[in-house]
Formats: C-alpha cells, sequence, structure tokens
C-alpha cells in the first residue's frame, strides 16, 4: 500500500474573474481517514469540491490522487468523467443530484456505467443477450441490492428516486456514489436537512464505509456534532484560503475557527472563550 | 399512478393562483385582445388590387367579431375544461385508482392487440389498396418515430432535422441503386451506416449546445441537407431528384410479372398488391426491428447512460460517464434508424426528390414523438397512428381539416399534457415493475 496520502492539494487557487473562491489552498487527506472540510458559508468548500472532480479547471495548482497500489493521478489535467472512471473519486452534490425519473435501483445501475459498458462489448455482446453480459448485469444487481441494503432504501428499490423522502435521497446519492467503487469518497453536506436520528445514521454508515471499504472520505459538514463525532482531522477554510488544521478536538478549541464561525476578530472570539471557561 | 385528493380549493393548473370566475374571464379578456390585435389587419381589412393596380380594400368587422368572440369562448372553454380535468390536467386527479388500475391492465393488451391486428391488416384488407397505402405510411412514421424517439425521448436532445437522416438514408439507397447497381438488401446497411455517420457529423458540433440552440441548429443542418440534395445537380439531380430506382426483391426474385417473377415461381397469378404486400411487411419488420433494438438498448449501460443524461448531465459526469461519446451514440442510433427509412422510402416510391425532405417532415415526427409522449415506444405507435389516420379520416373536411386537426391537438396536450402514454417504465426491477409518473421525469434540456 502506498504511504504517500490519497489527496494532496497544493496552491490550489481558483479564480472567477474578479472574486478568489479558493486561495493557494494546500492540505492531505489520509489514506483510510475521514478529513473533513469546514468553513463559513461562501468559504469556497463546494468550489474545492468541484475543482477536485473536475467540474471547475482549476485556475493554479495541483491536485495530487495516490491509489493503494501507488498509481498517481494529477486531477487537474484529467477529463471530468475519467475523474471518476480512473482515478476513482466519486462525489455527492449540496443540492441532491439523483435522477429523479429513474427507480432507486436504477440510479444504481447507472453508477456502475463503466464496468457494464466493458461487460457488455461496448454494446454488441448485450444486444445479443450473450451469457456473460446477462452475469456481469446480475452482478451490478447483486451490487446495487447491498448497497440499498445497506443505507436501508432495499424496500425503496423500485420506486422513483424522486418520490423518496428527503433523507432517503440523501443516503441513495452516497449509495451511488459508492457503487462506482471509489477510492476516495466527497461529500458536500451529506447531513444537511436530516433530522438527528438520520445524522446518527449517517455517522455510523460513513465509519463504515471508511473501515469496511478501503474508502477515505472527504467531508463538507456543517452539522458539527457528525464533524466532531466522525472526522479522523478537521481542515477549516474562511475566504479562499485554509485558516486551522487539526484533529477535531484541536479545532473545536481554535480561537481562529470560532472567530470565522462567529464573524469576530481573534481577540473578541478568545475573551468569549475564557469567559465561557 | 395514485389517485391524489380533490384539492380542497380550485388551484390554477400550474397550482400558483387560485382559479374563479375572475380569473377565467380575465384571461378569456387577455386572449380576446390578442385575438383582436392578429386577426384585425389579418380579417378585418381586406386589400385587394384594383383594375389599374390601385389599393382597394374594404373592411370586414363581422368576420372580425365572429372570430374574436370564438376565441374569447373557446378560452373559457378550454378554461372550464382544465379546473374539470383536474389541478394536474391529467386523468389521475379525478379517475378513482381501481379504474386507473383497470386502464393500466388494458394498456397491457393494447400492444399485443395492435401487433396482431396489424400483422392481419394486409390479409384482412387484401383488396384495399388505400387502406394498404395508408398502412405503410403510418408504418413509415411509426419506424420515424421510434427512432427520432431514441434522441429526443431517451436521451433529451431536442432534434428539429431529423428529416435530415431520413433524406440521406433515401438518397443512399436511390444513388447506389442506380449508380452502382446495388441490391436494396445491401443499401439498407449501407444507409442506415451513411445516416448514422452524418449523425455523427451533425452531433459533434452541437455537442455543447442546449435546448433552443440545439434546436435551432439541427433545424438548420436539416434544411442544408435539403439544400445540399437541390443545389449539387452532378450527382443528386436537383430538384429533379433521382428516378427510376429499383423495387427491393425477396432477396433476389422480383416481385414483377413475366418469368422469374415470384408469381411465376409459385406458379399463381400475378398481382400489383404482391408489391403492397411485401412492401407492408417489409416496413414492419423494419420497424420492429427497430423497437426491438431500441427496448434492448434501454436495458443496457447505453440506454441507461442516455436516459440518465435526460434526468441530470451533471450527475452523469460525476458518475465517469462520458457525455460525449453518449450523446454522440444517441444521435447516430436515432439517425441509423432514420437511415433504414428512408431507404425503404426511396424504394417504395421508386423516385426521390428534395421536396419529401422538408422542414415539415421533421416537424410531424418530432410532434408523433411528443403526442405519444416522450419516451414510450407504445405511445409513439398510437400517436403516429392517430396523426397520419387522423389526417387521413378528416380528409373529407376538406378545408376544415388542419383547423380540426390543430383543435385535436391542443385538446389532447390539455388532456394530456405529457402525451397519451406519459408513464415511463424501469429498465430493470426487483420485486415489482412499477410505472414512474411522468411530473417526476425530466424532458432534458438539450
Ligand atoms: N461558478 C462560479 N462563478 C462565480 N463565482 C462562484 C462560482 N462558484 C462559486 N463562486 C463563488 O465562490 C465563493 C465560494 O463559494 P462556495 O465554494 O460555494 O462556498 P461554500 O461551499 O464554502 O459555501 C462564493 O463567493 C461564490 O459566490
Ligand atoms: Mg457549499
Amino acid at each position: 500500500m502506498s504511504s504517500a496520502p490519497i489527496l494532496a492539494l497544493e496552491n490550489l487557487t481558483m479564480r472567477f474573474g474578479g472574486i478568489v473562491a479558493v486561495n493557494a489552498l494546500s492540505f492531505t487527506a489520509q489514506r483510510q481517514q475521514i478529513t473533513a472540510l469546514i468553513g463559513p458559508n461562501g468559504a469556497g468548500k463546494t468550489t474545492v469540491f468541484n475543482c477536485i472532480t473536475g467540474f471547475y479547471k482549476p485556475t493554479s495548482g495541483v491536485i495530487r490522487l495516490t491509489h493503494d497500489d501507488g498509481a498517481q493521478f494529477e486531477m487537474q489535467k484529467l477529463k471530468d468523467f475519467n475523474i471518476s472512471k480512473q482515478a476513482k473519486v466519486a462525489r455527492t452534490f449540496q443540492n441532491i443530484r439523483l435522477f429523479p425519473g429513474m427507480t432507486a435501483l436504477e440510479n444504481l445501475m447507472v453508477a456502475q456505467h463503466n464496468a457494464l459498458m466493458r461487460a457488455s462489448g461496448l454494446t454488441l455482446i448485450g444486444l445479443l443477450g450473450l451469457p456473460s453480459w446477462r452475469a456481469a448485469e446480475q452482478s451490478a444487481i447483486d451490487n446495487a441490492v447491498f448497497w440499498l441494503k445497506r443505507v436501508g432504501l432495499i424496500d425503496r428499490a423500485d420506486d422513483a428516486a424522486g418520490n423518496l423522502a428527503y433523507g432517503d435521497q440523501r443516503r441513495l446519492e452516497i449509495a451511488r456514489a459508492m457503487c462506482t467503487g471509489p477510492a476516495l469518497l466527497c461529500l458536500d453536506e451529506p447531513a444537511a436537512g436530516l433530522n438527528a436520528r438520520e445524522s446518527a445514521a449517517l455517522s455510523e454508515l460513513l465509519l463504515s464505509i471508511r473501515s469496511d471499504h478501503a474508502t477515505s472520505i472527504l467531508l463538507i459538514e456543517h452539522d458539527m456534532s457528525v464533524v466532531m463525532e466522525i472526522s479522523d482531522r478537521v481542515v477549516v477554510m474562511d475566504y479562499g484560503v485554509k485558516i486551522a488544521e487539526g484533529t477535531p478536538r484541536e479545532i473545536r478549541d481554535d480561537p481562529k475557527v470560532i472567530a470565522a464561525y462567529l464573524g469576530t476578530d481573534e481577540e473578541e472570539a478568545a475573551a468569549v472563550m475564557e469567559a465561557e471557561a | 399512478m395514485s389517485a391524489s385528493p380533490p384539492p380542497s380549493s380550485p388551484v390554477s393548473p400550474d397550482g400558483a393562483e387560485p382559479v374563479g370566475a375572475a380569473f377565467i374571464l380575465r384571461k378569456a379578456v387577455l386572449s380576446a385582445l390578442v385575438a383582436l390585435g392578429l386577426f384585425s389587419l389579418m380579417v378585418g381589412v381586406r386589400t385587394e388590387a384594383g383594375q389599374s393596380g390601385q389599393l382597394e380594400y374594404w373592411t370586414r368587422f363581422g368576420e372580425l367579431a365572429s372570430l374574436v368572440g370564438a376565441v374569447f369562448v373557446g378560452s373559457i372553454a378550454v378554461e372550464l375544461l382544465r379546473l374539470w380535468l383536474g389541478p394536474r390536467g391529467g386523468l389521475g386527479s379525478f379517475v378513482p385508482s381501481s379504474v386507473q388500475n383497470g386502464l393500466s391492465a388494458a394498456g397491457r393488451y393494447v400492444a399485443p392487440a395492435l401487433l396482431i391486428f396489424t400483422f392481419l391488416v394486409p390479409v384482412i384488407f387484401y383488396n384495399q389498396r388505400y387502406i394498404l397505402d395508408l398502412g405503410i405510411l403510418v408504418l413509415t412514421y411509426v419506424m420515424l418515430g421510434w427512432g427520432l424517439n431514441v434522441v429526443v425521448g431517451l436521451a433529451g436532445l431536442l432534434d428539429l432535422g431529423y428529416v435530415a437522416f431520413y433524406a440521406v438514408g433515401a438518397y443512399s439507397y436511390g444513388l447506389l441503386s442506380t449508380t452502382f447497381g446495388l441490391s436494396f438488401w445491401i443499401c439498407l446497411p449501407l444507409a442506415g451506416i451513411l445516416a448514422a455517420f452524418w449523425g455523427v457529423l451533425l452531433g459533434f458540433p452541437v455537442l455543447r449546445l442546449r435546448g433552443d440552440y440545439l434546436a435551432i441548429v439541427t433545424l438548420a443542418f436539416g434544411e442544408i441537407i435539403r439544400l445540399v440534395l437541390i443545389n449539387w445537380q452532378d450527382v443528386t439531380g436537383g430538384p429533379n431528384g433521382i428516378s427510376g430506382i429499383p423495387r427491393p426483391t425477396l432477396f433476389g426474385i422480383p416481385l414483377a410479372p413475366g418469368e422469374g417473377g415470384l408469381a411465376a415461381m409459385l406458379g399463381i397469378p400475378f398481382s400489383p398488391t404482391h408489391r403492397i404486400v411485401f412492401l407492408f411487411y417489409l416496413i414492419l419488420a423494419l420497424a420492429l426491428l427497430t423497437n426491438w433494438v431500441t427496448i434492448r438498448l434501454r436495458r443496457l449501460p447505453i440506454g441507461r447512460a442516455w436516459e440518465a443524461l435526460r434526468e441530470d448531465e451533471v450527475a452523469c459526469r460525476a458518475l465517469g460517464i462520458n457525455i460525449t461519446t453518449t450523446k454522440l451514440t444517441a444521435f447516430a442510433t436515432g439517425a441509423m434508424f432514420g437511415g433504414f427509412a428512408g431507404a425503404f422510402f426511396a424504394t417504395r416510391q421508386g423516385f426521390i426528390s428534395p421536396e419529401s425532405f422538408t422542414f415539415q417532415e421533421s416537424a410531424l415526427v418530432l410532434a408523433i414523438v411528443v403526442l405519444g409522449g416522450m419516451g414510450s415506444q407504445l405511445g409513439v405507435a398510437l400517436a403516429a397512428l392517430a396523426m397520419i389516420g387522423g389526417f387521413e379520416l378528416f380528409r373529407s373536411l376538406e378545408v376544415y381539416r388542419m383547423l380540426v386537426f390543430g383543435l385535436a391537438m391542443v385538446l389532447v396536450m390539455i388532456w394530456r399534457p405529457r402525451g397519451i402514454v406519459g408513464h415511463r417504465a424501469p429498465t430493470v426491477f426487483l420485486e415489482k415493475s412499477k410505472s414512474i409518473s411522468s411530473d417526476l421525469v425530466k424532458e432534458g434540456h438539450g
């Protein structure tokens, strides 16, 4: 197994006209850990995700991904679909992006597109319905069923994704990302809009993804209870720059972080903390 | 499809504004005003050149008033109809679920019954040449509808130039058979391949376009092909077209009178109906091939990727789907079926000219797909039957034909805004295949 971190950002900068959404950001995400990326609204977190997953082309900087076997990818050079196909990075979206008119099961089948495309001999073998294709299709269905069970949606397999409750849609989106067999899973505010019970179930799901499936996780989250409970490391952003990095415990007590969230300056925040202590 | 409870307070179809007498009246007045503006010049004033070329005009306020009145009353009628049909404008809201289930059960038998009937048409109507010709025409449009359905219904790419591929197929067969003497059965796949090739060529420049832009560029492409056919005289024969295109043979056996013909070989008297029946089964086979391939493709990763593309392109990219090749394959597949249909058209007519491939054809095929319910195979077949058959049915109405026809289409779109068969059937299921209501299914964005 490679000793390099799974993901390393080096001086990532993303400019939109005059706005510098991400400014010379560097951090690493360790293999088989959960790394949380937090910060106030507008800090540039989603922009970082969009750069990692190829939706934006960074203005400058390097995003390096290293697989367990040592294979390296520079994400800023890859085409968007190759980031999932070759570099094995999967993501979810801050505003859920399922295929609403397709069933939950179909959503998970679409996620296995590249493997199935190969098995269907670029459609020819599949069109003839040869046994090798049917076996591949069955194993894709089995994989989908596994994940539907894992996120507790097996009873809704044949229902349209657009008909699922909000929390179910969030979990289905995670299941769909996992069906691509990712090395790195990027989750953009997965707990947003969930109730306490659903948040707890989400934490449990993410921990098991990390330990059982050799998948590293990069997590944007506002729900601090989730972040504190499950993340191994936390990176804090504000105005496009990294303002702190450390274990959840270190971050919780960092006056700079509190200042960023409260929108005050450091001395005031330190004073608040002392008063509270 | 579940029956929703009746709305507690009346809501307008888009759910935005409450519907009351005032709302309906306001809308009717507005429509009447628009009609007044439009018709005052078109109908209200009649102009003509007088004997010495001077302008002569007179007013027709009576006709104008009756037209505006008709629009006013019509608008109220449409609103009342919508109100009566419920907030979604669909059947779901006022038909009890037991009836709904009954309908969908009946729907399951419609397709096989229709298929069996189609097979029997040449037997039942053997002596009615008119019906057989009409059947061939309907089946040609069924095939074109199914072909375009891949692009518009499944992949959600609005293609207004589909007739271009129909033309490429027809001219491929026309030219290959008249210049090189190739037989229909060799030209048929070639016509499909050439049309698919043009589909890819068209696909490349329009890949980045969406919605209206895509529609306009594809429309232009259809017109360009037609203009090339008109102006490239040396090859295409220009406006005169190509004549003397060979009729199809039953794998080399001509369906002609005399020695070596099929009738002579079978020892039965020759009849020109033989060829019509043969053509009927030929287009039926081609259409069924289109249908079979499309149904299979939907269950393969490529077909699922098309539908996923229609639902959400961004999510597709995040799942590692190559948008470029996926769109191109949709264009190419649809174009290929259009090419097959074109080759059939050429061999049936024996003569082709650019006049057969105008924008009107693209619009007609697109109307069939939209009316049928985007993505539904049965819906497209029913829509083709209704459009082409209905068009013939109204023939006796003469000048009012278009009017009646347009009115019928408006009514259908009010009654079923997402087409005759509005729901989507899943491509794979674990326990039970539940059809997906049309308001969840996206229409694509380009
Ligand atoms: N496509 C874009 N065009 C212009 N500005 C953008 C774009 N995407 C993000 N931004 C800007 O970048 C900043 C960071 O946004 P974002 O990454 O969404 O923040 P976060 O996810 O941390 O709340 C915001 O000021 C936002 O307006
Ligand atoms: Mg965000």
